[in-house]
């Protein structure tokens, strides 16, 4: 019931990329995506090199293509928003296929829709190159605020816990003819998630005395003291500067 | 089936970089505040109860509810947090969800995770509260009262929230469209989503004030002392605990 604590975008691999400190892969995502919004949006040639700068990072990390193509639907709820902006836009309007499209909001729904994708592709690449235990460890090294690595790492422990108790709700109640259609049958649902959160509170409750009987201070112990080398942070931030150079470039074209 | 879209996460580039970092100093700034008050809310207990409670709003974002036949939505949970644990550990946990959803799930943006904590996390939870302080009048007077003190903190959280994103548009949007499109398509969308979170989050606080009401928030100190209706023919010795 609580087994398995791989989240599920992680790709299960060995390449340099998975080997490097997951602190720096986060300051190279988050940078990587600055450099992305950053870039006027009329520079299109740009967006195309920042795309082969991420296919160059997934045969580094031995991520499939098609693999990471897959899970990009995520996006698609900012698509939908994209697609009306032309529709909605002002003037001027251009006229294609027999439709009234407005010019800056094709511009605009171009923006969103590169930028977006570009910034999913990312975090997807992230969260496939580094493992859950990771990636906390490297907000530690980041130095956020313990208290909020704390919670993430216990949140992280029990979300399976939870959810499996919410799954077998569920089921209890389809197994005794349960099937709501409309927002007012919600009733049974809303009272089971209220349950939920008593045995929520009350597993919390139970989880701090035990932390306390097996000697929790008030801080996770540190258990790996890996140290970040030079050649680390040269290596996760080259494909920072080559963004940087792409932005660059996009602003002198513009 | 089709699942409703909660426009609400913003991915990368809706804003353009400067405000992206000017609302992430704001979320840093209320973040840490929050995560003061919510040490003095839960004292050395925070980690593992906040843990606990980040879990299942996590979980309770997974459970669908239906709406019509073949559409169905998610609970954003930012009210619900707010009446049951208060504003600050509430603000902590949405947080962290978001930070989280970002990290590990490519779900909004990560140059966007200033503004999504700002609008659902800051935004959303302290107008849900607020909303229930002024109604807490009615809310301690009877369980409808609490229900309806629910459905109104939940509603307007969630056209509240749109309205940051109306703001973070209006001072750094990627253009394309006008000031007044985005407002009404926003809002629009937001009242009808917040119908729905309204009516989940009453039922749901309703429950939980059913078995436990010394757990919802909004309700402390007003616990009305048992008051014996007759005196015990034996007096007893020690605690039966």
């Amino acid at each position: 019931m609580g087994a398995g604590h791989a989240h599920p975008l992680h790709l299960h691999r060995d390449s340099p990329v998975h080997r490097l400190p997951p602190q720096v892969k986060i300051v190279a995502a988050f940078l990587g995506v600055v450099c992305v919004v950053a870039t006027p949006r009329e520079a299109f040639a740009v967006f195309a090199g920042y795309l082969v700068l991420l296919l160059g990072v997934w045969v580094a990390a031995r991520i499939p293509v098609g693999w990471i193509l897959r899970r990009s639907v995520i996006e698609l709820p900012f698509v939908v928003l994209a697609v009306l902006l032309p529709l909605t836009g002002p003037d001027p309007r251009i006229e294609w296929l027999g439709l009234s499209l407005s010019e800056p909001g094709l511009l605009g729904a171009w923006n969103i829709l590169v930028k977006g994708t570009l910034g999913v592709l990312t975090s997807l690449t992230l969260a496939a190159t580094t493992p859950m235990r990771d990636l906390l460890v490297g907000l530690q090294r980041l130095h956020a605020p313990a208290l909020v690595t704390t919670i993430a790492t216990l949140m992280l422990r029990y979300v399976d816990v939870i959810a499996g108790e919410a799954r077998r709700m569920r089921l209890a109640r389809i197994a005794r003819g349960h099937d709501p259609r409309f927002l007012w049958q919600a009733g049974a649902t809303a009272r089971g998630i209220g349950a939920l959160f008593v045995r929520s509170y009350e597993r919390g409750e139970r989880v701090h005395l035990a932390m306390l009987s097996r000697g929790w201070t008030g801080a996770m112990p540190v258990l790996t003291e890996n140290r970040t080398t030079r050649r680390d942070w040269a290596a996760g931030l080259a494909p920072v500067a080559v963004a940087a150079a792409l932005a660059a470039t996009g602003w002198m074209i513009a | 089936m089709v699942t409703m879209v909660t426009a609400m996460h913003m991915s990368d580039g809706l804003v353009n970089a400067p405000t992206s970092l000017v609302f992430g100093a704001v979320a840093v700034v209320g973040l840490v505040l929050c995560l003061v008050r919510a040490r003095a809310d839960l004292d050395e207990r925070t980690a593992p109860m906040a843990g606990l409670v980040t879990a299942f709003v996590f979980a309770v974002q997974m459970i669908n509810f239906p709406i019509l036949p073949g559409a169905s939505g998610h609970l954003l949970g930012g009210a619900l947090v707010a009446i049951l644990v208060g504003p600050w550990v509430g603000t902590v946990c949405i947080a962290i969800v978001l930070l989280v959803q970002a990290l590990l799930f490519a779900d909004g943006g990560l140059t966007a995770l200033g503004t999504n904590i700002t609008n659902m996390a800051l935004i959303g939870v302290f107008t849900g509260y607020g909303v229930a302080l002024l109604l807490r009048r009615f809310a301690r007077r009877s369980r409808g009262g609490l229900v309806a003190t629910a459905f109104v903190a939940a509603f307007v959280n969630t056209v509240v929230a749109s309205l940051g994103f109306v703001l973070e548009y209006a001072i750094g949007g990627s253009g394309g469209a006008s000031l007044g499109t985005v407002f009404v398509l926003m809002v629009g969308l937001h009242a009808l989503i917040g119908i729905g979170e309204g009516v989940i989050t009453a039922a749901t606080v309703g429950a939980v004030a059913a078995v436990r009401p010394d757990l919802v928030y909004l309700l402390r100190g007003t616990a009305t002392p048992l008051v014996r209706k007759s005196a015990p023919s034996t007096p007893t010795t020690g605690g039966a605990a």
